[in-house]
């Protein structure tokens, strides 16, 4: 067994704002205000995206994630920072066909590539058939994991078509199909804290033509 | 995160050598773990080598009959490929049930086994780790530690590993594939790819600096029953508190391989010739010398359990 | 307008537009990705730069100094604000802690410093190069071990008694006498905190994400110390609060320090997921002791319900014994509330606060009971029903149909094939059990304003600064004033979440929803009597409806009523003493089904239902999606949800979305609802009343006693974690 005891901890330490050095031990006494140290600008490199079937070439940090670059850069503000840790699914886009967490991925590697967001599906004057279903099902509350949700059904949809298992497919071998159970499996990478599953569900299956099984 | 020069490499070769040759240079593919460790300055990279060009995404047979998987194959074309569905079952199940279809639609077979822990500490820059910070401490030990390993650790980590398809691959006996800046290739059995804590639980893995994993490779089908059983708190879109890759033949014999024990997929071979005596005897030969804490002893009756019920599923 | 007296017959009656389930005014926007949150208002404050808060690394203890110098001189930084430099700040008094940290440190987390920079990058960067020397004092962080000294609180009620509790208690034939315990946890909105700020002179302007605009206004007046009239706060959509938004927090107050150091540029600045656990609020942690004595045939004689939580020096108890006080019968009975000092971040309201964790108590203790008395669930309830206060028994229920719940949930859901015997029905590897419990949640009523204007094309206007957190608010404001006004849905403009407009309710303890739309009804009777006048109608029987103005033969257009220069009026609803010569709450009653794996002992919720009395429903779009949701977050609170203190470092260590667990897709199965037929004329001239929060309340309990119902284990330590069942299964 190991000792469930409390971590020795100094009354004092020094803790870098964070950095990993923060060490807990005996820590040197306050310093002074010490002149910054120059540090070089942010590598920056030139990235071609084709968004909602627009081509733009922008100018990004090398740091800048797809959903900054969509966010800050273009101005496309649908796509949500809900966790910027790949937590929660509100900042999924589809790229190239697939729907992915566009805060784990950096600007600079999507060069070229198609990326559709939620403004790219409908707008309120033309609704895409999944965007009207989360209106008709109040598929949502307070909207902000609504984008993610929506291009997360509108790709889930395609999986399940695609042939691609999930955990809760029976026959892994076998052609999965539009389920309650698969659906609710497939969308939850997209967590809503207002508890709209249920409804996300059924809208889900008005867009495909199903009824629910459970 | 750290300002980084980047960089698209264009051949396997290529890769090893700029990392080689670039102080503080880490490879890049999907991106889904380090990135996310990036962000809170644990893994400060001076240069990213993006590997995603290199063509390493065919999942092609192998002259023994096998499947060698490339190392940019995205989990969910490794869940879906048909051979994988029909010959390695343990394998989908594995991958499927871990993360959400986002992730998984970005994540690759190589970054998936060099995935880092989920310990908190470890994840807290204000805390102790000495897997993050070698001499440090360790926090879990002591903190909050339910979720943690209880198999092969050490006075200075806890840590488990977080993969479920790691836990496939050591079930099915996976082989993994490098290239160093040298253009020298090796491959590395599965069960000594990641190493226990012991004194360095920084060190992870057996990979040298700068060794570039580019494919993972199955040997032949073996047939039997495939079984990924998954035990966690949320019913999906959670990390496994304990996981059971198994497989089984007829008759109760086969391989049992674990996830959320240790810092490295789970598996007692030794143990596996207890099959047939059912699941207390498996587990107890399992979970020998077993090092618990008042929060995660729990995980020693569910172990038994769990296997328990993965032979009832083997029989249904 | 003032509400002292019961509503009567009034043009809310006509039920054309209120009832219906219309679908969200404000969905086409939120679908489509162009309804625009705090952060997201480059329309407005173009050219914004970006701020990035470090917190404290230590929970308690002093700043002994910060060096800056690094991170001032990192690239694309432009300003970098602590306590040494960001002038004098005040506390508001809705806070308990400081929104800025210095010199001393009060939580984890707090606040120290804002980095300002050219870009998120850049600002989250240069944060990591603050160097801070902290002096470490020593907390309190744990909560049982201070629960012998915790102390009465100086305000509320933290002790109620009537009647001889222990004496009844001591006589009864049966009792229950049992500890529960419920953790922090984390309201974990989808959005986190998020301001944009901008001073113009002295003049301060925020895009924030915020319940309370009145409030967010005066907080901010406090911290800065600025007057009320400089601040202009601007919320329209706000992406979840659950509580965690009704006062402004650190987002606000260093977006606005850091744009008034760089001139006053725009700065746009949200809290990272981490930051939302440890600088924000949490709902407290629970300790709870229930007694109840009573009859063989189940009549309470005595109940006791004491709960100790903890807070900061200065804070407040979570009032977990509320419910216990209103929701049985019994002559003998008392509560007690108790608060310890705590050194974690500050404790506060998340939905329902009192109600959701006082009654995972209460209603498993009354599940106990039931056992113990080998009597049905349902009927115990039924059997201890009060149509009047307990504790003053010539105080009546303005409206209370638990009752009604009960038989209706209970003939919804298939309660009578419930085996009592637990862990009898198996499916497959699954042990499958029944649970229930009684829902109930005070109905509070605020003073709520609005202005309501029609234009020359017979547009109907209404402004106030109510809040739509998710609720529903622009709908069912919007259909307010269609059926007040006598216009369709596509006529009526809603503008909501401005402090320019007149205040409103807010949104918070389910009192928005019946508050504002009151508020708007006094607006709009105040224009009808305005636009009456003008016509020279009589205003008594004077008809509006299909965007005329009736009176016997006579019928005008609204838009030639309201002529070319319009005509609007401003009233708000002020509530009178109602809810002390009534009381006034909302019933339910919960039924859940749930799967225990025989094996790993994982639990999985199978089916949930429902039946409701909240008073008039004003949509039963949105009202069901507010249950529903409620019901989810009480399939977290039951199952998963747990911040866990580190009693060593005193923070909550599972800080992310990975590691704190709320709800998926997966977890929730096939919800029922259903809504009682009921009028509450003593609540407001709605006739309405809360709903946000009812459907929270006695859902985690009904959730524990399904589980008992199937494995024959109660679990009384929230949440059920498998950890709890494995191995005591029967």
């Amino acid at each position: 067994m190991h000792q469930d005891e409390g971590f020795p901890v100094s009354r004092r330490g020094v803790i870098a704002g964070g950095v990993a050095s923060a060490t807990l031990a005996a820590a040197p006494a306050a310093q002074a205000q010490t002149q910054g140290s120059a540090q070089p600008a942010p590598p920056t490199m030139p990235v071609t995206l084709k968004v909602n079937g627009r081509t733009t070439k922008i100018n990004v940090d090398t740091r800048t994630t797809l959903l900054d670059a969509l966010r800050e850069n273009l101005k496309l503000t649908g796509t949500k920072k809900g966790c910027d840790h790949g937590q929660c699914g509100a900042c999924t886009v589809i790229v190239e066909g697939r729907r992915i967490n566009s805060c784990l991925t950096l600007a600079v590697m999507h060069e070229g590539e198609e990326i559709t967001t939620i403004e790219g599906l409908g707008t309120p004057e033309k609704l895409h058939a999944m965007q009207a279903a989360f209106v008709k099902h109040d598929g949502y509350q307070c909207g902000y994991c609504t984008p993610g949700q929506i291009c997360s059904a509108v790709a889930t949809l395609g999986e399940i078509k695609a042939g691609i298992p999930s955990h809760v497919t029976g026959d892994i071998a076998a052609q999965p199909t539009v389920t309650t159970d698969e659906l609710r499996e497939r969308m939850s990478g997209n967590i809503c804290r207002c508890g709209a599953y249920a409804n996300i569900i059924d809208a889900i299956h008005e867009v495909a033509g199903t009824e629910r099984t459970a | 995160m750290k300002a980084f020069t980047y960089e698209r490499a264009t051949s396997a070769k290529e890769a090893a050598s700029a990392a080689a040759r670039m102080p503080g240079a880490k490879f890049i593919a999907g991106g889904t773990n380090l990135l996310d460790l990036m962000k809170l300055q644990i893994e400060t990279p001076q240069h990213l080598i993006d590997v995603n060009g290199l063509g390493l995404d065919k999942i092609a047979p192998t002259a023994d009959g096998g499947l060698r998987v490339g190392a940019l194959v995205r989990n969910t074309d490794l869940a879906a490929d048909a051979r994988v569905r029909k010959d390695y079952g343990v394998l989908s199940r594995a991958l499927v049930s871990g993360a959400s279809g986002q992730l998984r639609n970005k994540a690759t077979t190589a970054g998936n086994l060099l995935q880092r822990t989920r310990c908190p500490y470890f994840y807290d820059t204000t805390k102790p780790c000495n897997k993050r910070q070698p001499g440090s401490g360790c926090a879990a030990i002591g903190g909050f530690n339910r979720n943690l390993a209880i198999m092969g650790t050490s006075e200075a980590c806890i840590a488990t590993h977080p993969s479920d398809m790691a836990v496939a691959m050591r079930v099915l006996d996976a082989t993994v594939e490098t290239v160093n800046a040298a253009g020298a290739t090796r491959a590395i059995p599965i069960a000594d790819f990641h190493r226990l804590p012991g004194a360095t639980p920084n060190i992870e893995t057996s990979l040298a600096p700068g060794e570039l994993i580019t494919a993972v490779t199955l040997p032949k089908p073996i047939g039997g029953t495939h079984i990924y059983q998954k035990v966690r708190d949320r019913a999906s879109y959670a990390f496994a508190l304990i996981s059971v890759a198994a497989v089984i033949q007829p008759g109760g014999r086969g391989r049992l391989a674990f996830g959320g024990l240790a810092h490295k997929p789970w598996r007692v071979e030794a143990a596996e010739a207890q099959m047939p005596n059912g699941a207390k005897a498996t587990a107890a030969a399992v979970l020998a010398g077993a090092r618990t804490t008042s929060q995660n002893a729990f995980k020693l009756p569910l172990v038994e359990r769990t296997i328990g019920a993965v032979f009832e599923d083997a029989k249904a | 307008m003032k509400f002292d007296t019961p509503a009567t017959a009034n043009p809310t009656d006509r039920m054309k537009v209120l009832g219906k389930p219309i679908d969200r005014i404000d969905g086409k926007l939120k679908t489509t990705g162009t309804a625009h949150y705090a952060y997201e208002r480059s329309d407005a404050a173009p050219n914004a730069a970006y701020g990035y808060i470090l917190g404290s690394s230590i929970a308690k203890g002093r700043i002994e100094s910060i060096d800056v110098a690094d991170a001032k001189a990192a690239p694309g930084v432009l300003a970098v604000v602590t306590y040494e430099n960001a002038g004098k700040i005040g506390k508001a008094k809705n806070h308990t802690a400081r929104m800025l940290a210095g010199p001393d440190v009060q939580h984890y987390d707090q606040a120290v410093a804002v980095v300002v920079a050219e870009t998120f990058e850049q600002a989250r960067a240069a944060t990591k190069l603050l160097r801070v020397n902290y002096a470490r004092a020593k907390g309190n962080f744990d909560l049982a071990a201070s629960q012998g000294s915790a102390t009465k609180p100086k305000s509320g009620t933290p002790d109620t008694a009537v009647g001889d509790f222990a004496g009844a208690f001591a006589k009864a034939a049966v009792k229950v006498d049992e500890r529960y315990t419920t953790p922090d946890q984390s309201h974990q909105m989808m959005e986190p905190h998020s301001t944009t700020a901008a001073w113009t002179g002295d003049k301060l302007t925020l895009w924030t994400s915020n319940q309370m605009i009145a409030w967010a206004v005066g907080d901010m007046s406090e911290t800065l110390l600025i007057p009320k009239d400089n601040i202009h706060v601007m919320s329209p959509y706000v992406g979840g609060g659950f509580g965690s938004k009704l006062w402004i927090r650190s987002d606000a107050v260093m977006a606005a320090l850091g744009s008034r150091a760089i001139g006053g540029r725009p700065v746009k600045l949200a809290l990272t997921r981490p930051q939302v656990m440890n600088n924000t609020t949490h709902r407290p942690a629970t300790i709870q002791r229930l007694r109840i004595g009573a009859q063989k045939g189940g009549k309470i004689t005595a109940i006791a319900h004491e709960s100790w939580s903890g807070d900061l020096p200065g804070g407040g108890p979570e009032t977990a014994p509320n419910a216990t006080r209103l929701l049985y019968a019994g002559a003998n009975r008392m509560t007690a509330t108790r608060l310890a000092v705590l050194d974690l971040p500050e404790g506060n309201a998340m939905r329902a606060p009192g109600e959701a964790v006082g009654l995972l108590a209460l209603e498993a203790a009354m599940d106990e009971l039931a056992e113990k008395l080998k009597m049905d669930p349902v009927q115990l309830r039924i059997v201890n029903d009060t149509q009047v206060d307990p504790e003053k028994p010539s105080r009546q229920f303005s409206q209370r149909d638990l009752v009604g719940c009960l038989k209706t949930g209970a003939e919804r859901f298939g309660w009578n094939k419930r085996n009592p015997v637990p862990g009898q029905v198996r499916d497959g590897r699954w042990l499958v059990g029944m649970g229930m419990a009684s829902a109930f949640r005070d109905n509070v009523t605020m003073k709520s304003g609005a202005r309501v204007g029609i234009d020359k094309k017979g547009m109907v206007t209404v402004a106030t600064d109510m809040t739509d957190i998710g609720t529903g608010s622009y709908t069912i404001i919007g259909q307010t004033v269609a059926e007040l006004m006598g216009v369709p849905m596509d006529k009526v403009i809603v503008l909501l979440g401005d402090s320019s407009f007149p205040a409103s309710s807010g949104s918070g303890g389910q009192w928005g929803g019946n508050s504002s739309t009151a508020g708007v009804y006094a607006a709009c009777m105040a224009l009808r009597e305005s636009v009456a006048r003008k016509l020279g109608f009589n205003s008594d029987d004077v008809v509006f409806e299909d965007g005329k103005v009736k009176s016997g033969n006579r019928s005008v257009s609204l838009s030639e009523a309201a002529g070319d220069a319009g005509l609007s009026a401003e009233d708000s609803i002020e509530f009178g003493d109602l809810t002390k010569t009534y009381a006034q709450a909302t019933f339910g009653a919960h039924f859940v089904e749930v799967g225990v794996d025989s094996a790993t002992g994982e639990i999985r919720v199978r089916r949930m239902s429902g039946a409701f009395a909240a008073g008039r429903i004003l949509n039963p779009k949105s009202a069901r999606s507010q249950v529903i949701g409620a019901m989810t977050m009480g399939v977290g609170a039951a199952l998963m949800e747990d911040a866990i203190v580190d009693t060593r470092f005193g923070y909550f260590v599972n800080h992310d979305l990975a590691e704190y667990h709320v709800p998926a897709h997966a977890d929730i199965p096939m919800q029922d609802v259903f809504f009682m037929d009921e009028l509450d004329e003593k609540s407001s001239p709605m006739k309405a009343k809360g709903i946000g929060e009812l459907g929270l309340c006695g859902v985690g309990a009904a959730i524990a006693n399904a589980v008992y119902n199937a494995c024959g284990v109660r679990v009384r330590e929230y949440p059920l974690t498998l950890d709890k069942v494995i191995g005591k299964m029967v």
